[in-house]
């Protein structure tokens, strides 16, 4: 469903900020796969991201989605294929428009926008019947502005957003990581439940190690733009935090002796 | 010997006062339409827009030219609107695909179409006195109902008689109709990714929507409603002139601002209305100020900026204070509940 092929990227070429962002990635999900990501700050986790949704560009490498090429297709064209919610619970909704005004422009995020009315009665109800899926109390709220919601009830809605026109690949991008514990918690159970529902194939970053080993059937640890370690249903199965750290010192340690080894 | 000093000019009186009034509620009818351009480009894409002051003379010499060539001046309207909607395409275009920030753009079209316009007319001033344009032509579409004779007889008591009433009912239908136009091309699906563009663009980006063609479609249609009516003032005082587009945006924003502040913005629907009240209410305190004695017609732009920074700053000082109010309400109140434990406190002691 989605495959990178070794994948480059580096910013500040050629002045003293470089920096390699991405270094000969490659990753393949196979359809229905949820692949939890986790990593350092600077690891490359949000590039990958980007890279994905179209916001940046790869040096070097391609980038498919359900067979297709799509490494130069420009960002807005590729969100037809893209479900994505952010960090920042502001970003995904827009704050000034009812909550059936969202909706109804997720809706759209498939096919071509014309004259036709926004929110019909149809899609109203269809709409109801997805908020309730959230058990927020939301679908009473059709006609409340998004401003007005919380941040955990904004960052539900944009899950909903995202996920309701079933895209090809959802892409979350630590997206309980500004909310509070409650809240989180709300969110990562809706999204293992919609993710299932939907058999979405899906890309998670997070800072949490536990929501990674909670969640999803495919988990990777990546450091200085390298995949460093995978691990399938199975290995993920018996795995624990501590079990992860210490692969990732022992990982660590050993690139670092190795790095010693050149340097003597 | 000493000179009389007046709050109103004499000549003018208070008895024309009605018909002052009159005047201003017909070109702010007209005004209206600018202003909604001016609310598409400022409040919906959240993009000020400075073509404008450009593009209004753009539509004005535009239906002028096509006229004096003989041309049917509702046809040389409409030709005015097409030109407006290709100025804002190029502001949208400069913007979106040069990377040139929203004001300079909008700047750079201004003063480019300065000369533009020059070359449409040329020379700086088309009079249109003796031609027939729209508003003759509704004028006697008008008379032909014979309405004027009804509504002169109902209000003959109060002894106030315009020439007639037809520009005046013709032109709020008018802004009244483009006002419905606004309102469901905004709850279509374009329309609602054009308001997103403005609101939230990494979203609506996210939602496969292309914001650089949302903004120049925006910016397009916010600068054909200003061309028409530039085009429809032209017709209305008589003449075309490479001047009238001087501070126009400011006049919209002016517009805009007042009428949001006093008739409400909740809805889409409320603030397209209280866009047009704004644009009446702002003819009528400009002509109200103008018969303050010492001001002059060339005083009409300072007005303009005055009320707009009045309108601007008024309402947050109004807000402050209500907020401070509160907290002094608020902090009373913990204060007694405090002194209350004060006391118990003592007595216990």
């Amino acid at each position: 469903m989605l495959l990178l092929k070794q994948i480059h990227k580096v910013f500040n070429e050629g002045t003293p900020d470089e920096k390699v962002a991405l270094k000969n990635m490659e990753l393949y999900l196979k359809p229905g796969d949820f692949m939890t990501v986790i990593g350092s700050n600077g690891a490359g986790k949000s590039t990958l991201m980007n890279l994905i949704s179209g916001k940046m560009i790869p040096d070097l490498g391609e980038v498919l989605i359900d067979g297709k090429d799509v490494t130069m297709v420009k960002e807005h064209k590729r969100s037809r294929l893209i479900g994505r919610v952010f960090q920042d619970p502001m970003a995904g909704t827009a704050p000034a428009m009812t909550i059936e005004e969202n909706l109804a422009i997720a809706f759209s995020r498939t096919s071509s926008r014309g004259f036709k009315k926004g929110v019909t009665k149809m899609r109203r109800s269809f709409f109801q019947e997805k908020l309730e899926t959230l058990h927020l109390g939301l679908e009473n709220r059709l006609q409340a502005k998004v401003g007005l919601l919380s941040g955990g009830e904004r960052q539900a809605l944009s899950l909903l957003m995202a996920t309701f026109t079933e895209p090809k690949i959802l892409l979350l991008d630590e997206h309980t990581a500004a909310l509070d514990p409650a809240r989180a918690e709300l969110i990562t159970a809706l999204t293992k439940e919609i993710v299932k529902t939907y058999q979405l194939t899906t890309l998670m970053v997070t800072h949490n190690m536990q929501q990674a080993l909670d969640l999803g059937n495919r988990l990777i640890m990546m450091d200085k733009g390298q995949l460093i370690f995978q691990a399938n249903d199975e290995q993920k199965q018996c795995l624990t935090v501590e079990k992860l750290l210490e692969e990732f010192q022992r990982i660590r340690g050993e690139k670092m002796n190795s790095d010693k080894a050149v340097l003597i | 010997m000493q000179k009389t000093t007046y709050i109103f000019k004499p000549s003018e009186g208070m008895r024309t006062m009605p018909t002052a009034i009159f005047g201003s509620i017909e070109a702010g009818a007209i005004y209206a339409l600018m202003a909604l351009g001016v609310y598409l480009s400022f409040r919906i894409l959240d993009f000020p827009d400075l073509t404008v002051d450009g593009s209004f003379v753009t539509g004005a010499a535009v239906s002028a030219v096509l006229i004096v060539g003989g041309t049917d001046p509702f046809i040389a309207t409409l030709a005015a609107i097409f030109s407006g909607f290709a100025a804002g395409c190029m502001t949208g275009l400069l913007h979106t695909k040069g990377k040139i920030n929203p004001l300079l753009s909008g700047i750079l079209m201004m003063i480019a179409l300065y000369s533009i316009n020059l070359r449409i007319m040329g020379k700086s001033n088309v009079p249109l006195l003796a031609e027939e344009t729209v508003m003759t032509k509704l004028t006697a579409f008008w008379q032909s109902l014979g309405l004027d004779e009804m509504l002169q007889t109902v209000l003959s008591a109060t002894g106030f008689v315009p020439k007639t009433w037809g520009i005046l009912i013709l032109m709020l239908i008018l802004a009244f109709i483009v006002k419905v136009n606004i309102d469901l091309f905004l709850k279509t699906d374009i329309g609602l990714a054009i308001r997103a563009t403005g609101n939230n663009e990494t979203m609506i980006r996210s939602f496969s929507a292309d914001t650089d063609l949302l903004k120049i479609i925006g910016l397009g249609l916010s600068n054909a409603l200003v061309a028409f009516s530039g085009a429809l003032v032209a017709q209305y005082n008589g003449f075309s002139d490479v001047g009238m587009g001087i501070g126009m945006i400011v006049i919209g924003l002016a517009s805009v601002i007042i009428g949001e502040a006093i008739f409400g913005a909740k809805t889409i629907v409320r603030a397209t209305l209280a866009v047009i009240g704004g644009a009446i209410l702002y003819r009528i305190i400009v002509t109200a100020a103008l018969r303050v004695e010492f001001l002059e017609a060339g005083d009409m732009k300072l007005i303009t900026a005055l009320i707009v920074v009045c309108a601007l700053i008024i309402p947050k000082i109004l807000e402050k204070q209500r907020e401070r109010q509160r907290k002094k309400r608020r902090a009373v109140q913990k204060a007694y509940e405090g002194g209350e434990q004060l006391a118990v406190i003592k007595t216990d002691s």
